[in-house]
């Protein structure tokens, strides 16, 4: 289904969206989209949305199952409390992609604003995997419960001297793992957190996400994985255990 | 005498076991989760280890032959107005462990209650009081936005509502039971909560805590609560209950988070937080996509998409010194509900110089919200419902005629399930199998009796408060919201009666 999104508002979009999908139909293919927002919000199932132009806040949030290609920019909030699916990103991302993100896969190909995937956390077989193609900003990963971060630095458009991300990452983290490609200063990392080498778990679990991201982007996945990448992951499973007197 | 640490010498109770009526049967050891009771085997006697005794009763109640006493120790320091008693263990707890003081329940520190400066008017010779046993007395309460004004269309010649409503929720009480979540409580207490909310027409909150498979059922009786850790929040969670809450704070705690420790995070806790067993489960301390009104729209609004706009939104913020011109912010950001916590609210969990120190009264707090949203008309736009301290159908009158909707009552449901506020909570240990989840003690409370006391309390408030509107000479529950003429001060300075609206009594 192909709906042209030009002067539409959000509530009516979205409204077209969720009856055609509850109907069966299985693939839309939005133009004109201009700063929408709440596209794909809590919708479930097997469902392909194509989105040309920029959707606005909080794309996909709630999002159960469905996936998403942006071609084009995102704002903020994407993913956010996302359960299960997928959204590629063929541009930049703004604050908050992933916020509370249980499930799924968000591929940002260029830069993110602050606040990327606090509390993302997993649960049995759901496992929330974020990879930026870019550059990110503070507290990338604070509350880390769980799931996977991946950032490459590579393709955004920010400046070569901007740090490959800014201050506090991983503060609060007590679960999840998070792989850099290069290092940052560890002045930029949370409280007691440190780089570590990758095993060779970690390089075939790496593998298989770079694939993924380099094949929805045409990008190669050699000339990705050919830097040196290290990993950060919790200090303690339990940062606030020892806090109280009992 | 057993050594101790100092910080475990000084026990806040002493028990007294009668040795005419102990029959040494051993109730009192197996009740006491504190471990305060011992069984001497060489000389067949019970003894007491009285420094780890909380002070709940569980013993004392359940002893069979009565043999049991709890009173506070007798033993006190010497008599100090500024270093009383509390201050000085606390110094000792905290110089051997270096942690936070942690505490459970509300705020018990002897600020004023102003539910107990209010008293309520009654009908005398020139109007009529109504006896609510013979005529009929509305408590039915409707809580959503309502529109600005109503607009009726005549299809021939019959009068229709044309303005269409935005979700409302229908309530017989003006009564719903707090936000305390599956994992702070157990889940025969929130069966309990869920039974009693569809047995009396009202709502439960689930906190933060998801909900239990086996609750779905109750789902028209059941608010949803979205907090900052998200936990067990997804797409079929939010179209389960009646009502979505987006939880900004809560009023024995505000601006803080919380931190369920992950020994608490057992299988069935694991499965509706929707995190692995035994990991922490971490609330920060504010939602991390709201960082302003604007912000908290942008959530409300993904909320109403993520429901088909079937479901109205609570806002729920603790009461704090600019609670008004945060809830003009929150009703234009498109709230339906917006609730206040007051400083006295309850907790499973919170730091004591947090919960003792920080927030304000709620009757303060709702009648300058009342009165901003007036001014401002857009009072219409949300209904208020206020939390923190209800203790009887006398305040919920009150707090109605200050101006809210209706109440919620959390602290009040637990006292009915069995709770005698030791305020231990946050150790998982509850004797009485309300605030724990170890199978042991959670089966000390029986999901239908817990439902049955419940349910008869409310009925029991219901009938308090048709007897108080009688009186009033008021036949409707809906007469009576922000009529703050129904309510006059005694013992209130002039500028705390000016923030509540009232007069002095006899003026």
């Amino acid at each position: 289904m192909r709906i042209d999104a030009n002067g539409l508002h959000y509530r009516e979009l979205n409204k077209r969206i969720r009856e055609a999908a509850r109907k069966g139909t299985s693939r839309f293919e939005l133009v004109g989209v201009n700063g929408q927002r709440y596209i794909a919000d809590g919708l479930e199932g097997e469902v392909e949305i194509h989105i040309h132009g920029t959707p606005g806040q909080d794309l996909g949030a709630f999002m159960k199952g469905p996936r998403v290609w942006v071609y084009g920019n995102a704002q903020d909030g994407v993913g956010n409390t996302m359960d299960a699916g997928k959204i590629v990103v063929h541009g930049m991302a703004g604050d908050v992609v992933g916020y509370g993100m249980r499930g799924g896969r968000i591929h940002i190909l260029g830069d993110v604003g602050y606040r990327v995937g606090i509390h993302m956390k997993s649960y049995q077989d759901k496992l929330p995997v974020i990879v930026i193609g870019g550059k990110a900003g503070d507290f990338l990963g604070e509350y880390m419960a769980g799931g996977c971060i991946v950032l490459l630095g590579m393709y955004g458009t920010d400046p070569p001297e901007r740090p490959l991300a800014g201050h506090y990452l991983g503060t609060g983290m007590h679960g999840g793992i998070i792989y850099l490609r290069g290092e940052i200063e560890p002045y930029r990392l949370g409280k007691g957190l440190a780089f570590e080498p990758l095993d060779e778990n970690d390089r075939s679990f790496l593998e298989l996400i770079i694939k993924e991201f380099a094949e929805d982007f045409g990008k190669d996945a050699s000339e990705i994985l050919e830097e040196p990448f290290t990993k950060v992951k919790p200090a303690t499973h339990r940062p606030y255990g020892s806090m109280y007197a009992y | 005498m057993l050594f101790k640490p100092i910080h475990q010498s000084y026990g806040d109770f002493s028990i007294e076991r009668d040795p005419q009526r102990c029959i040494g049967c051993q109730v009192c050891l197996r009740q006491c989760s504190y471990g305060v009771h011992q069984y001497n085997d060489r000389l067949c006697e019970l003894t007491q280890d009285e420094s780890r005794c909380v002070g709940c009763h569980r013993c004392e109640a359940l002893c069979p032959t009565g043999a049991l006493t709890i009173r506070r120790t007798p033993s006190d320091f010497r008599e100090n107005a500024l270093w009383e008693p509390t201050y000085i263990k606390n110094i000792y707890k905290q110089a051997a462990t270096g942690g936070v003081l942690l505490t459970g329940m509300g705020n018990p520190a002897p600020y004023p209650i102003y539910w107990d400066r209010m008293l309520l008017d009654a009908s005398q010779v020139t109007n009529p009081s109504i006896d609510p046993l013979r005529e009929p007395m509305e408590l039915k309460t409707f809580l959503g936005c309502r529109p600005d004004a109503l607009e009726v269309e005549y299809d021939g010649g019959v009068p229709r509502l044309k303005t269409r409503f935005t979700p409302q929720l229908e309530l017989d009480y003006p009564l719903l039971f707090s936000a305390m979540s599956y994992g702070s409580i157990n889940l025969n207490v929130h069966k309990g909560l869920a039974r009693a909310a569809e047995a009396c027409g009202i709502l439960y909150n689930t906190g933060e805590g998801g909900l239990h498979p086996s609750l779905y059922t109750y789902g028209k009786n059941t608010i949803v609560q979205v907090a900052s850790g998200r936990f067990g929040v997804h797409a079929d969670y939010l179209r389960a209950g009646a009502a979505v809450e987006i939880k900004i704070g809560q009023g024995a705690k505000p601006g803080i988070g919380g931190h369920l420790p992950g020994e608490k995070i057992g299988r069935e806790i694991s499965l509706t937080r929707m995190i692995p067993e035994g990991s922490d489960a971490i609330s920060p301390a504010p939602h991390h996509d709201i960082y302003s009104i604007e912000d908290l729209r942008q959530l409300i609004y993904a909320l109403k998409e993520a429901t088909d706009y079937e479901k109205p939104v609570f806002v729920k913020i603790a009461a704090v010194h600019n609670s008004a011109a945060i809830a003009s912010g929150m009703v234009r950001a498109g709230a339906d509900v917006i609730c206040l916590d007051g400083f006295r609210g309850g907790t499973g969990a919170a730091p004591t110089m947090i919960r003792n120190n920080v927030g304000i009264p709620v009757e303060l707090a709702l009648a300058s919200v009342d009165d901003r949203l007036r001014q401002e008309g857009i009072r219409n736009q949300a209904s208020i419902v206020v939390a923190g301290g209800i203790r009887c159908s006398a305040d919920v009158v009150k707090a109605i005629a200050l101006g809210a909707d209706a109440v919620y009552i959390g602290t009040a449901a637990l006292i009915a399930v069995g709770c005698t506020l030791c305020q231990r909570c946050y150790t998982g240990k509850c004797p009485w199998g309300i605030a724990t989840n170890d199978p042991y003690l959670a089966k000390r409370v029986h999901p239908d009796i817990a439902a049955e006391k419940l349910t008869n309390l409310v009925k029991a408030w219901g009938h308090e408060i048709q007897e108080m509107l009688g009186g009033m000479g008021i036949n409707a529950l809906e007469s009576l919201r922000g009529n703050r003429d129904k309510l006059r001060a005694v013992g209130l300075h002039p500028a705390e009666m000016e923030v509540l609206g009232i007069k002095p009594a006899g003026g």
